[in-house]
């Protein structure tokens, strides 16, 4: 089992738990970036038209948005006592931890779906598919395109999260791994506090700043 | 058959300026390049390795050396960049009294319009020795105006405005291209300029096409879709006058200020409900799919004839009605 | 690395020598048929009519050209094939850090190439590699959805190429490894790697938007709909000014071990060299505006973009002055890859100095989007970055392979790339300098003389390309057997030729830098 752990071009574990950490920062910083462009194009946006910007972030819904940011934040608090019962060795409760984070994602992931579904039911569509009444003359299909893509971008992040915490989650209930190697637990963790991080600049973006 | 040139003429006053810097760089890097050539060429034989285990002459290289290739192209470097921006804001103004033609780029041609209402396709005249500012809008994609025996290029970018400026020094016939790939007949998008005598340029206005000069359209369009319904002379519609509007800033109703040039008047009438006017409602419908880039020129040059500075250029305009 | 044989051995592979070779034989396909794109596109500008192909299919031959070349061949080139193959061995180390995803990668860059070859077979793509909004998002007609999900599968393969170097060096190094004894190969594709890793993402956003606008209208880029295309220009060359040093570091870190090793001396400055190469990868972040002078920024940003864009020539400069002050004294053997390295020295500092030309502003306003500009980075990237290929393969067959290549007849070879490079470029930048415009494919005749001395020029280059081809692929089945003919010091070199399976017989022992030939002992 152990032996298991350590995998071809390694020396040893801890060489190896070193790359897989270092991997994951990489992956975040790329994952920044990803986002940093859209963010650049709503800084764009927000500075030659304000009034349009903020016109549409008077339409989404501020209850729904808050609801979701408070659920993503308490997500990564269970992530994280997830992490500690690992390192203390309670392998179950880290099971249980895991698993409501995984259960807060999918709440998100509902609640967005449901935003999503009122805002085109009343016309909030992106682009030139918007219907509803629109007072800054055709802006607000720009807003909301940039709502949809940025917001969109971030759900699948979130769904990936859901996923990667659902197999730690088996992993760590199958003993694949322990307090002697929490490196799994710990990246996939990180990976979840990035997408939270995310979701804290988008909710200002496009909820608070009206 | 054109003749062969290496070189292309200068015919407005920035070539020569953009030339000097040219003939500059041209001999920072001939120089460079023989040098590099020649150390190259020297080295490798002088230094060619005679025995299979020959070691090198000299092994250290030194901080004077370091110092001098980091020192010498970054002295080099930033002379070509004050020099090359000071060119390049020294033509990035047009001056006060430059007389004012419109562009409007379309898949694949160029359409130009003078002040007076003549238009033109793909071919532009303008006098010798007179300041020249082409205001410029694009009705499809992105296409950029080209004149390189007058050294400019400004990329033409639909939703805006952008402008650019020259003054000719040469008569002739010079080549007006569409720089800025823009679909399939890009590279039919060639027009010329002409450059006349004033007094043949005179002439060639006179023989034009009839038709009213640009702000007489503009007043006829500006009656046809009923604008004066709310912008009424005496500030008693719907709307803001537009008497004396041109060139004053503008309160706006979020707070702050826009100056009201042609990009605002253009803003103003496509989305009239990204900056409103302090004092008034959202009402205006927008004019996007009702009006062409052609029209909107026309009534962005009657409202620029309600002046309080009506452009040196609207000779034939019609004086602001009081 | 010849463990086992058989076609499953190859595609499951995770051996990173193999998956360099496996993307080796990908990206010479496509370097193939983007050279007979290239090769119709100077053909049809042999005469100022568009008698050999129609403005249509010309503008999707230059496209294809670019999309090939660009993402397929040039992105991928060195860091993939030769940085795979030798970035674990100059470091001492076993493998890449995840040889997982690795293998991952090659195959993203095979799915990429076959959305993009789709696209191309099923009618082209006419935007132009640059896909500027709003022309490719609402007014071209072709596969401009299929092209941009190849390159969008294709950043991926870039990212993650970019994440395994840079873990690998960071944690795989051989003990007495530190970093200022690293061999410069190794700085150039870790600094690459920073470009991938951080640029990329950038350009999948991009591309994503672009995507969504073609499909669902939602007019983020789209003037018609209160976007601005400028945006996206912004974000293009965000990712797409780096992409050019993604292209061209590699080439710069080969140059500097081929310096090294055929003049028998370390680099003038090891230092300057690590440091400017990453100063590149660094600065070349900052100065994307340059593509945008004429685009209607304000004067303040053309001039801090101007600026910024000197500094990466101060950059390049520092390392042409040691590349040439390392020839000083030395001990020079003027072997084929070292000519090939002279090429790049003479052919990229020419190059280079278009570029500095380039971005002092005025001049950009008459060269911009004309032949300069095409003349300028082809010069940098062909007779910079494929010559650097060029020189790299022959340096490095005998240890990829144990095989030698034929000595005279690639003397020829080198002859006809290099004089084929210079007619045909430096045409080019006369060209644009005399008013001629990229992208058309019919011209004023005045531009006749010229585009005939370019096209000329490329048939030269073509000859010598094939026949590289043919005697390169012969000699890595049938040369004869070479493991070490330069006595170059290298580490690379410290292994057998060709490297067993886990490149190290006995683990490296590092004491010093790369290429110490005045040592009294040398290992």
């Amino acid at each position: 089992m152990r032996s298991g752990r350590l995998h071809a071009p390694y020396a040893d574990l801890a060489q190896q738990g070193h790359a897989a950490r270092l991997g994951m920062w990489v992956v975040i910083a790329s994952e920044i970036l990803l986002f940093s462009a859209l963010f650049a194009l709503y800084a764009g946006y927000r500075m030659a038209e304000p009034d349009v910007i903020r016109a549409g972030a008077r339409r989404t819904s501020l209850g729904l948005g808050t609801t979701m940011t408070y659920i993503l934040v308490t997500s990564s608090f269970f992530v994280a006592m997830g992490v500690a019962a690992l390192r203390r060795g309670v392998r179950r409760a880290c099971v249980a931890w895991l698993l409501a984070a995984a259960a807060s994602g999918v709440v998100f992931l509902g609640l967005k779906a449901t935003e999503y579904h009122e805002h085109l039911a009343h016309g909030l569509a992106p682009g030139s598919h918007f219907a509803a009444a629109d007072p800054t003359g055709g802006g607000l299909g720009l807003f909301f395109a940039l709502y949809y893509v940025a917001t969109g971008l971030h759900a699948l992040h979130v769904l990936a999260g859901v996923i990667v915490l659902a197999i730690l989650a088996l992993g760590v209930w199958r003993g694949r791994w322990d307090a002697a190697y929490t490196a799994p637990v710990e990246l996939g963790g990180l990976y979840w506090h990035l997408v939270d991080a995310i979701w804290l600049f988008l909710w200002p973006l496009f909820y608070l700043l009206r | 058959m054109g003749e062969f040139q290496l070189f292309p003429v200068q015919a407005s006053t920035l070539a020569p300026e953009v030339d000097h810097l040219l003939y500059f760089l041209l001999a920072v890097t001939v120089f460079f390049t023989l040098l590099i050539f020649g150390a190259i060429f020297y080295f490798a034989i002088r230094y060619r390795r005679r025995s299979e285990k020959e070691l090198p002459h000299v092994v250290h290289g030194g901080y004077t050396l370091e110092i001098l290739w980091s020192v010498i192209p970054f002295g080099l470097a930033m002379v070509m960049f004050t020099w090359g921006a000071s060119v390049f804001f020294t033509g990035a103004r047009p001056p006060d009294n430059a007389m004012q033609i419109y562009a409007v780029g379309k898949q694949w041609m160029w359409k130009l319009e003078h002040m007076e209402g003549v238009r033109e396709i793909n071919e532009l005249h303008v006098p010798v020795g007179r300041p020249v500012r082409i205001t410029m809008a694009s009705e499809d994609v992105i296409h950029s105006f080209y004149v390189p025996a007058f050294r400019t290029k400004q990329d033409v970018v639909p939703g805006r405005y952008t402008t650019t400026w020259f003054t000719p020094t040469k008569v002739g016939r010079y080549h007006l291209f569409c720089a800025e790939y823009c679909g399939t007949r890009h590279s039919g998008m060639i027009g010329w300029v002409y450059v006349m005598e004033p007094r043949d340029y005179e002439n060639w206005l006179g023989g034009g096409t009839g038709g009213g000069s640009l702000a007489e359209n503009g007043k006829l369009l500006f009656e046809q879709l009923a604008c004066s319904n709310c912008h009424k002379d005496d500030n008693s519609g719907r709307c803001p006058a537009l008497v004396g509007l041109f060139g004053k800033d503008v309160q706006l109703s979020g707070g702050g200020k826009v100056k009201a040039d042609e990009a605002y008047l253009r803003e103003s009438i496509l989305q009239p409900q990204a900056k409103i006017v302090a004092g008034y409602e959202p009402v205006m419908p927008t004019f996007t799919g009702l009006v062409n880039e052609d029209q909107v020129v026309q009534l962005v040059e009657y409202i620029k004839s309600l002046g309080p500075k009506p452009s040196a250029q609207a000779a034939g305009a019609p004086a602001a009605k009081k | 690395m010849n463990a086992s044989y058989g076609l499953k051995s190859w595609l499951l592979t995770k051996d990173h020598k193999r998956i360099g070779l496996l993307y080796l034989a990908t990206i010479t396909l496509f370097f193939f048929l983007g050279g007979a794109f290239a090769t119709l596109i100077r053909v049809e500008l042999l005469t100022p009519q568009g008698d050999l192909v129609s403005s249509e299919t010309y503008n999707k031959l230059f496209t294809m050209h670019a999309v090939a070349m660009i993402f397929f061949f040039m992105i991928p080139s060195i860091p993939a094939v030769l940085g795979n193959f030798f970035l674990p061995i100059m470091i001492g180390a076993r493998d890449l850090a995840f040889p997982k995803i690795n293998l991952l990668s090659w195959y993203l860059l095979v799915i990429g190439g076959l959305f993009s070859l789709f696209a191309m077979i099923a009618g082209g793509v006419d935007t132009g590699w640059t896909f500027y909004t709003p022309y490719s998002t609402a007014y071209s007609n072709s596969w401009v959805i299929a092209t941009a999900l190849g390159i969008f599968i294709a950043g991926f393969s870039s990212i993650l190429t970019g994440l395994n170097f840079v873990v690998t060096v960071h944690t795989m190094r051989a003990p007495g490894m530190t970093w200022f004894r690293m061999p410069l190969f190794v700085w150039s594709n870790y600094a690459t790697s920073l470009i991938q890793i951080l640029g990329t993402p950038v350009l999948a956003v991009t591309i994503v938007l672009v995507f969504v606008e073609r499909v669902f209208h939602l007019g983020i880029f789209d003037p018609a709909r209160g976007g601005d295309p400028v945006l996206f220009q912004h974000l293009f060359w965000f990712y797409s000014h780096p992409a050019v040093y993604i292209m061209v570091l590699p080439a710069m870190g080969v140059i500097s071990e081929l310096v090294a090793a055929f003049a028998r001396k370390n680099l003038l400055s090891y230092t300057a060299v690590a440091v400017s190469t990453i100063g590149i990868a660094l600065v070349g972040f900052l100065t994307w505006g340059h593509h945008m002078f004429t685009a209607g920024m304000s004067g303040f940003d053309v001039a801090i973009f101007g600026l910024l864009s000197m500094l990466v020539a101060i950059f390049s400069a520092i390392k042409v002055f040691v590349w040439v002050g390392t020839l000083y004294g030395g001990s020079i053997a003027l072997e084929v890859p070292m000519l090939y390295a002279l090429s790049f020295l003479f052919l990229f500092s020419v190059g280079g100095m278009t570029g500095v030309a380039l971005a002092s502003t005025s001049l950009d306003l008459h060269w911009h989007d004309t032949y300069f500009v095409v003349g300028h980075f082809h010069l940098i990237m062909v007779s910079g970055t494929l010559t650097a290929l060029l020189a790299a393969w022959h340096y490095w067959l005998p240890k990829m392979f144990g095989r030698m290549y034929p000595r005279r007849v690639a003397v020829v070879a080198w002859a006809l790339v290099t004089a084929g490079l210079a007619a045909t470029f430096l045409a080019q930048l006369a060209l644009g300098n005399a008013g001629m415009p990229r992208r058309y494919a019919t011209y004023p005749a005045r531009f006749e003389a010229l585009h005939v001395a370019s096209t000329l020029g490329s048939w030269v280059l073509a000859a010598g390309l094939f026949l590289t081809l043919a005697y390169l692929v012969r000699a890595i089945f049938r040369g004869p057997a070479a493991a070490d003919p330069w006595g170059s010091l290298g580490f690379e070199w410290r292994t057998t030729s060709p490297p067993p399976a886990h490149n190290w017989d006995e683990p490296l022992a590092v004491d010093g830098a790369p290429h110490e030939y005045w040592r009294e002992d040398p290992p």
